[in-house]
């Protein structure tokens, strides 16, 4: 046996770096919209590979993940606008300004997480979507700061000067994004393979059972809601780079549904269901508008049906896998190649 | 004092609808141990089925009627077409279905009728009757605790006094022993989701004038506040819920009129997170061991 072999951190290492040097050319292949595609799917799989930590690997439902994306672009572009009024800008304050999106909410999702732990099924789900439709409450409530439904608009540099004048923006923001995205897969991936990992799933497959093996149920349930909203933060200030704006329509609940249904869709209790269901929230929406533009409609019709069609799509699609193909696409894949 | 007169009645006001709509989540959680995130959105549907036939015939009540059959005819397909079909093995399975529900009747209702708010008549008056200088209860006030009282009292009606709603208790409580006892059970279940579905059209009908108007998101917060007001009362209990939904809708009603309108949200997060962690059986429960 080689030493990659033996060591799952040199593993998921040497897995990173290839997945970093493919995506790195194929980023300078790619249009600029392609790019921005790419960025957006990366910055979605933040959020989705930390929820799916939580649900598929901790069986806890979080209807709350769009809320806490909120939580890290709100303050990503807090962090960023104070940063450029004080006159500082640059990329070490950009990195700053996410590692503070990300504490935002992994505090949030400590209070959160000490809640959940002592709730189960629907009555977590229900606290969770309470939160998910507090947000545009708070953004009013507190208008001074996030200024209500118009939202905040977010400061970014243009791409280091060293990369030559011309360089698009879009492919910059690729590189952004994929790298907040590798970073938080390989810190899953090895998080999913430690001790810690299989507590996850042990609390999951029977509490009573895992606490008799000497597990702390309720601190686990913490750490794996912590992890989560983590990522989740991350992803939604990468989201709110990408867009550079911030508001409360951006961050809804039809978001932390989405975020749920790219994670049972892509195949629940998997990273690489994740990267799936990142792929499909990005790839779907982009599909339908294709779609809707081979039918000759009025525009108000063609408008509706392009605005609406790809929730009826998640929504249907949800409802099929989770009734026929629990595995969802990972599940499918692994079949398949498994023959 | 004059304004927490009027606060008050606003609260029970509300608070009836959010009662009825509890009890149809309640219904729902004791028949079939789900606790129905699509309610919301199936509610909307059904306003909206009111709101063609309104549009279409002119009368109001032919769209009432026509919101209360619709709500029969979803909750007996949702249960038929979907909800027996998801596997018990997670109590998640049930919920994430359910939302995917939501999402697709949104999206078919955006298609139909576009997202845009649409205001609905209500068939009374909503301005206040005075008394003694106070502005009290309004025609369209009273309107609602009648219906609400009638859908509790006819419920109530069925499930203690009639051979329907023993076999509908029995197939919950004790489904195998129902089942050989000749009761449909499977026929009870389906049911229990339509008259679910038909209590939360009514209160979709009463509640939606009130608000904005008529949106495929409409029933969002008045899911989120009667889910509070089912957890209050316990989840487990029609009365419970019905109490309940009173005593969120006084609260709501305080904190709106009190503190504003817009920090309602947090103060039904504040509140449902409060009960949950303090009394999670909800108020009304006694002691009971936790099933594993």
């Amino acid at each position: 046996m080689t030493a990659i072999q033996r060591s799952t951190l040199l593993r998921h290492l040497a897995y990173t770096a290839i997945a970093a040097v493919a995506l790195l050319a194929v980023t300078y292949s790619l249009a600029p919209f392609r790019n921005y595609q790419l960025a957006t799917a990366a910055a979605y799989l933040c959020a989705t590979a930390g929820l799916t930590v939580l649900t598929g690997l901790n069986g806890q439902l979080s209807l709350g993940h769009g809320a806490l994306m909120a939580i890290g672009a709100y303050t990503v572009a807090l962090s960023q606008n104070r940063f450029a009024d004080a006159g500082m800008t640059g990329n070490g304050i950009l990195l700053a300004s996410l590692a503070l999106g990300v504490l935002a909410a992994l505090l949030a999702g400590l209070v959160i997480g000490l809640a959940a732990a002592r709730l189960r099924g629907p009555y977590l789900a229900g606290v969770t979507l309470a939160v998910a439709v507090a947000v545009p409450a708070i953004t009013t409530v507190w208008a001074g700061v996030f200024n209500s439904d118009q939202g905040l608009s977010v400061y970014l540099e243009p791409p280091p000067a060293g990369l030559g004048y011309d360089f698009p923006l879009e492919q910059w923001q690729a590189w952004l994004a994929l790298a907040g995205a590798l970073l938080t897969m390989l810190l899953l991936a090895n998080l999913v393979a430690s001790r810690f990992g299989r507590s996850l799933r042990a609390v999951r497959d029977d509490e009573v059972a895992a606490r008799l093996s000497g597990i702390n149920v309720a601190r686990t349930q913490v750490l794996a809601f912590v992890v989560s909203a983590a990522c989740a933060g991350l992803g939604g200030g990468l989201l709110a780079v990408l867009t550079q704006s911030v508001s409360p329509g951006a961050y809804s609940l039809t978001l932390s549904l989405f975020l749920l249904i790219a994670v049972v869709v892509g195949g629940l209790g998997s990273l690489a269901g994740a990267v799936w269901g990142a792929l499909l929230l990005v790839l779907l929406p982009d599909l339908t508008h294709s779609l809707a533009q081979q039918f000759t409609l009025s525009p108000a019709v063609a408008q509706r049906l392009e605005g609406n069609l790809p929730l009826a799509i998640f929504g249907l699609t949800l409802i099929v896998v989770m009734i026929a193909a629990p595995g969802g696409i990972q599940g499918l894949v692994r079949r398949l190649t498994r023959g | 004092m004059d304004r927490f007169v009027f606060l008050t009645v606003d609260g029970l006001a509300k608070g009836a609808v959010y009662a009825a709509f509890a009890l149809a989540i309640v219904l729902i959680w004791r028949g079939a141990r789900i606790v129905n995130f699509a309610q919301g959105a199936m509610a909307v549907a059904t306003v909206y089925a009111a709101f063609s036939v309104t549009q279409a015939t002119g009368s109001y009540w032919l769209g009432f009627a026509a919101a209360l059959a619709a709500g029969l005819i979803l909750g007996a397909v949702v249960e038929r077409a979907v909800m027996r079909f998801v596997s018990h093995t997670s109590p998640l399975n049930a919920v994430i279905v359910a939302l995917g529900l939501v999402l697709l009747l949104r999206a078919v209702l955006g298609v139909f009728y576009g997202n845009e708010f649409r205001p609905v008549e209500t068939p009374f008056s909503r301005t206040g009757i005075t008394v003694g200088g106070v502005s009290l209860l309004s025609r369209y006030d009273l309107f609602v605790f009648g219906a609400v009282l009638a859908v509790v009292v006819l419920l109530a009606l069925l499930f203690t006094r009639t051979a329907v709603g023993l076999r509908m208790r029995s197939a919950a409580f004790a489904p195998e022993v129902s089942r050989l006892l000749g009761v449909n059970v499977a026929g009870m279940l389906t049911l229990g989701w339509a008259l679910a579905a038909a209590v939360g059209a009514l209160a979709g009908m009463l509640v939606i004038p009130t608000e904005l108007g008529l949106h495929p998101n409409a029933m969002d917060l008045v899911f989120v506040s009667s889910f509070t007001a089912a957890v209050v009362g316990g989840l487990d209990s029609p009365p419970g819920a019905v109490i309940g939904g009173l005593a969120v809708g006084l609260v709501l009603s305080y904190v709106s009129g009190y503190v504003g309108s817009d920090v309602t949200p947090l103060a039904v997060l504040a509140l449902l997170l409060a009960v949950l962690l303090i009394r999670p059986g909800g108020l009304f429960s006694g002691i009971r061991t936790r099933h594993v």
